[in-house]
């Protein structure tokens, strides 16, 4: 079964990939879908085993990769609870978006190219998920990438989806050297790359401290390391590489621009699955990260900055996707944070859920996007809930579950509700040095992700149509096609966190005394250290920390109303009082500009000083084109010698004896 | 046949005898019958040559003939053979130039029958005297053909030169004869090297250097090439292809037997001069080739380089050395016999063109004869595993062995610089847009170029016969 499931992408991909030309576009598009369907269900399957028990965690040997002393690698898959969870995400996700782009890519001349390239896309990232060592993953970890780059800059003819496909590459070339030297730091500590070896090395070494003198692990950047200190360097090394790829703080930048893709890859790949690559990495090594205080805190200081500052960026942008973009950015840093205090499966948990609803907003907005003729700025929306209502209830219904409405303390509520919450509560229990911090930032972006939501569904959808009368007369509802993954993935976003959160997250226990539906549904796939009690504790916070999400939700939906349906001028004017901040944010605190001038112009001018003075003038000046050149100087001088006079030929043979006889006379004779 | 009687010094040098009395035959024939004849004394002269030819091979004993004046032996046998081809395709190659009246003389055939006599002279000749009759011989034939075309101011000019050269350098040569007359006392080369064989004085070196400057003028070495690019430009083409290739072989042939022969005990005095000539003859071959258009001026640059990189063999001084330069010598001779079946095959329906630039396009027009043009320029160039590669290939192993380094670096330097001339020409054959094409090519060129072409790309099959053919040569002097 893992199999097929891992397999049929990649058959899809070679089969739309290598004979789309042949086989036609139709039948490209149902084939690579149709096997995703498959793996989908298949996947769900696998998942429903883990989830009301029975299914214990295997691993399945597929090839032997390479073996190098005592470095071993093999093609081989690890199914746990873990993994089963990200098949579930990745495929759902990736059959819906399959079927959903037969209608959105409804008028591309390349279609099959684009489907091939979706598929390889699922089936790099089920590589990743379903390593069962570092080097596979790696492998996945690159092919997504590469899927990715090679989505972003579909529409290859316009320079900024190539500008931008090239910086989604250029950056995520940061973090990826991050995880390969933290891939070599492991092996240097434990001999190996196999998850199982890692896991047990790592799980003995917990608890016990290190002695004083214990002998030096790892030496980095000069530094001689010993047990502890080689532990966190490893970590934090793996954890730029899950920043690189999960656009956090610092390694953001890409994501936004990553939008100039179709809207089906945003949905897929920079929403719901690749970015969240990084959380999964973080869970899936948290054995490691478990032994260092020090990397956890820098998780949670890195997630929670992201998660305010993308959200903050979010208030003011105007391009749709741009905005849905910011709250991704956003919400994966409201993961990194409660990795960050140890609440691995609240983290898991809004991975799974922010699936659905931001795989659901994408899509709904693509479908909005469908409808104004590709017009992709809010400003030139509005009014549009009455000629797209079907697609307006479903952004409506993914706003309430990423903004997380539910009634604190029942069992009522949206996606969101659950799992954001959950990791509010346990920032407020977190016990590293930046769970306070996290925790009240990750609480004022719940304020702006209600308002720049709502602002969204508002400018879009509410008030006076803002587009062209020509635009506005064709808006038409999206095909069917388009819509039944909306509806499916509708159903996720509203009840996932219903249906699953005991599982993922347990429920209220004594200290000591995990839930027993969490323990038996994680079955050691995700690590706790002896001194994580996280998740006995944050279903014990103060009502009022259960309540703050609520509140600031409803908080920013108020304000979202205010400004843009009560009385619609006073965000302008809001704008026009603080010019400074709305540009400061409005340019996303200057980060591209930054970089620009710290990075890429030199980088631009260094390149272009070694092409120009370098290669060119040095290299070739002295080296081919001197060479040449002198050629030519000497075959003009030795050519005029030629003159066609006899007594200059004649006098060349005297001068030629007279040397030799002279060399003779002096120099060669004995 | 006993040694020593007159039957047998004839019978040493009957081809010769065979080449003269045909040529006097010939010129009879010539004379009584006009020029409606020219076209049949090509037939016969090649007929003449070809007889002569297999009386070498087959009959003609070897020794030391006529008070050691002439010599044959394994060397001069081959040496001679390699001339006698090199004269019968040239022949056959001006047959079709036989209807032109500017030089379809029935002269022509007899003069280089009779130039031909005078390099089998000069590749036997174990004595100064014999060596100059035989030079002497060959030079005056040479002198006339390159004029042949009296109509034509160019021919002419470059026959005036050539012969004002020649005179001048054939002055050199019996100057330096004199001096090593006056030295030793010999004019044979067994007696000279005896001589030779205690301590030297500067009056023999300044012999060696005369003689040897007045040889390689023959070879058109550098310094003493400058009428080389003239007479080949300005001579008619059929008689530029035979000047690039017989005499060529004729008088390295004479210079391997004077330096290792009258010369052996000096070998550490000659060894310096020819390793400048062969220097000075590399590097002026590959860097004055680049500037030039003529296709014909281009050929007497590489030839004159190409005389520099046998005379690296030569330098050598060893076993090893004269048979990478007879293997060079059977090489150059091929390929160069070919590249000129190429050049005078470039004939449009108003006469012949002689530009670089008119192969534009070859491998659209001719594909054929542009593919075997191109196997002969990147032969030429040396580039394995084609014949040129091969013969510089032994030459510069030769030189290596000596440790003679430097010349050898040297070598390959110039090779490198001179392939850059042989490639732009096969890079316009083959890509650049093509001119209208040249008149079908006459089937005795075709003959000669498939014949070389096959020889160059597939040398390598027969590369163990010609080596040892040409190790069993080089033995005759050690």
């Amino acid at each position: 079964m893992i199999h097929l499931i891992v397999f049929l992408p990649l058959l899809g991909f070679l089969i739309a990939g290598l004979f789309g030309r042949q086989i036609g576009t139709k039948a490209s598009e149902y084939i690579t879908s149709g096997f995703l369907v498959i793996a989908a269900v298949l996947s769900w399957i696998s998942f429903i085993g883990f989830w009301l028990g029975g299914s214990q965690a295997t691993t399945y040997q597929v090839a032997e990769w390479m073996s190098v002393g005592t470095f071993v690698v093999d093609w081989s898959f690890r199914i746990d609870t873990l993994t089963a969870v990200m098949l579930v995400v990745v495929n759902t996700v990736s059959a819906l978006v399959h079927i959903y782009s037969i209608g959105y890519m409804h008028h591309d001349p390349h279609r099959p190219r684009f489907f091939a390239y979706l598929s390889l896309f699922t089936f790099a990232m089920l590589m990743l998920v379903t390593s069962n060592n570092l080097i596979q993953m790696f492998f996945g970890w690159e092919g997504v990438g590469l899927a990715s780059y090679l989505l972003i800059g579909f529409w290859f003819k316009k320079p900024s989806a190539n500008a931008a496909a090239i910086k989604a590459f250029v950056v995520n070339r940061v973090g990826d050297f991050g995880f390969a030297l933290g891939i070599f730091g492991v092996f240097v500590l434990f001999d190996s790359i196999n998850f199982d070896v890692i896991f047990a090395n790592a799980a003995g070494l917990a608890g016990t401290p290190a002695a004083a003198d214990s002998p030096v692990l790892l030496s980095f950047l000069g530094y001689e390391l010993q047990r502890d200190a080689a532990i966190t360097v490893v970590a934090l090394l793996l954890f730029m590489g899950a920043m690189g790829k999960s656009a956090q703080f610092l390694l953001h930048t890409w994501l936004p621009d990553a939008m100039e893709g179709p809207t089906p890859v945003s949905a897929l790949i920079h929403a719901a699955t690749m970015v969240t690559a990084g959380v999964f990495l973080v869970a899936r090594m948290s054995p490691i990260f478990e032994l260092s205080m020090t990397a956890l805190t820098v998780v949670t200081f890195v997630g929670a900055t992201t998660a305010f500052f993308a959200a903050t960026v979010g208030l003011v942008q105007n391009d749709i996707k741009r905005v849905i973009a910011y709250s991704t950015c956003s919400q994966l840093g409201y993961m990194f944070a409660a990795l960050g205090v140890g609440a691995y499966g609240a983290a898991i948990f809004h991975l799974f859920t922010h699936a659905f609803f931001k795989a659901l907003l994408f899509l709904g907005a693509g479908s909005v996007i469908h409808a104004v003729s590709d017009e992709q700025d809010m400003r030139h929306m509005g009014g549009l809930r009455k000629h797209i209502p079907r697609t307006y209830w479903m952004m409506v219904i993914g706003t309430v579950a990423l903004t997380g409405l539910g009634i604190p303390g029942t069992v009522l509520g949206t996606a969101g509700f659950f799992s954001k919450d959950a990791i509010i509560e346990s920032l407020y229990v977190g016990q590293n040095a930046f769970a306070g911090y996290a925790f009240w930032l990750t609480v004022i972006a719940a304020l702006f992700t209600s308002f720049y939501s709502w602002r969204l569904i508002f400018m879009t959808f509410h008030g006076k149509p803002r587009a062209p009368a020509d635009v506005m007369s064709h808006v038409h509802e999206s095909p069917n096609v388009m819509l039944v993954p909306l509806y499916i993935l509708a159903v996720g976003a509203l009840l996932a966190g219903l249906v699953f959160h005991t599982p993922f997250i347990g429920s209220h226990h004594e200290v000591g005394q995990l839930d027993p539906h969490y323990l038996e549904f994680w079955d050691a796939a995700l690590f706790l250290g002896p001194t994580n009690t996280i998740l006995e504790e944050f279903h014990n916070v103060p009502l009022l920390v259960k309540w703050s999400p609520a509140i600031m939700m409803a908080l920013g939906f108020g304000i979202a109303w205010w400004f843009y349906i009560r009385s619609p001028g006073i965000a302008a004017e809001t704008a026009r009082q603080h010019p400074g901040l709305y540009q400061f944010l409005l340019n996303k605190w200057y980060f591209d500009e930054l970089y620009d001038w710290a990075l890429v112009r030199p980088a631009k001018w260094l390149g272009s000083f070694l092409w120009k003075q370098g290669d060119g003038r040095v290299i070739d000046g002295f080296g081919p084109d001197g060479v040449s050149a002198r050629v030519l100087d000497v075959t003009r001088n030795v050519v005029r010698l030629q003159t066609g006079y006899l007594y200059h030929y004649a006098f060349v043979m005297l001068v030629g004896v007279a040397a030799l006889i002279t060399w003779m006379s002096f120099g060669g004779a004995q | 046949m006993e040694p020593g009687t007159i039957t047998f010094n004839l019978a040493v040098a009957i081809p010769e005898l065979m080449l003269a009395v045909g040529a006097m035959v010939l010129l009879m024939i010539g004379a009584f019958t006009g020029e409606k004849s020219a076209r049949s004394m090509h037939v016969i002269a090649v007929a003449l040559i070809a007889a002569a030819a297999a009386v070498l091979v087959y009959t003609a004993p070897e020794g030391v003939v006529f008070s050691d004046a002439f010599v044959s032996d394994r060397f001069a046998r081959l040496m001679k053979l390699l001339v006698l081809g090199g004269s019968t395709f040239a022949i056959a190659m001006s047959y079709g130039f036989a209807r032109h009246a500017s030089y379809g003389r029935f002269e022509y055939p007899i003069l280089v029958v009779l130039a031909t006599l005078g390099m089998m002279v000069m590749i036997s000749a174990d004595d100064l005297i014999a060596l100059y009759l035989g030079l002497e011989m060959q030079a005056l034939a040479l002198y006339v053909a390159a004029a042949i075309n009296r109509d034509s101011l160019r021919a002419s000019e470059a026959g005036l030169k050539y012969f004002v050269l020649g005179a001048l350098s054939s002055g050199m040569l019996l100057y330096g004869m004199s001096l090593i007359y006056g030295f030793t006392g010999h004019t044979n080369f067994a007696g000279i090297a005896e001589a030779m064989a205690a301590e030297r004085q500067l009056g023999e070196i300044f012999g060696i250097v005369f003689m040897l400057a007045g040889i390689a003028f023959k070879v058109s070495a550098a310094p003493f090439h400058m009428w080389t690019p003239d007479v080949y430009e300005g001579a008619p083409t059929p008689v530029t292809a035979f000047f690039a290739a017989a005499p060529k072989v004729a008088a390295m042939a004479m210079m391997i037997r004077v330096t290792y022969g009258a010369f052996e005990h000096a070998a550490a005095d000659w060894q310096q001069i020819i390793a400048f000539l062969a220097i000075a003859s590399m590097l002026l071959g590959a860097f004055a080739a680049i500037g030039q258009t003529n296709i014909k001026r281009l050929m007497a640059y590489s030839s004159i380089g190409h005389m520099g990189f046998a005379l690296v063999g030569l330098a050598a001084g060893t076993q090893t050395g004269v048979s990478g330069v007879i293997i060079y010598l059977i090489i150059y001779l091929i390929m160069t016999l070919g590249t000129f079946a190429c050049i005078l095959a470039m004939r449009r329906e108003d006469g012949l063109v002689e530009d670089i630039s008119e192969l534009s396009g070859l491998s659209r027009t001719h594909p054929m004869m542009a593919l075997m043009l191109t196997a002969l320029m990147f032969s030429l160039a040396g580039i394995p595993p084609l014949a040129g590669f091969w013969a510089k290939y032994f030459v510069f192993l030769a030189a290596v062995q000596a440790e003679l380094y430097v010349l050898a670096v040297i070598g390959v330097l110039a090779s490198v610089v001179g392939a850059f001339y042989y490639l732009r020409i096969v890079k316009i054959m083959w890509f650049d847009e093509p001119e209208s094409g040249f008149v079908p090519m006459a089937s005795e060129l075709r003959l000669v170029l498939g014949v070389s072409g096959v020889f160059t790309i597939f040398y390598v099959v027969v590369a163990g016969p010609v080596s040892s053919i040409a190790t069993g040569a080089a033995r005759t002097f050690f």
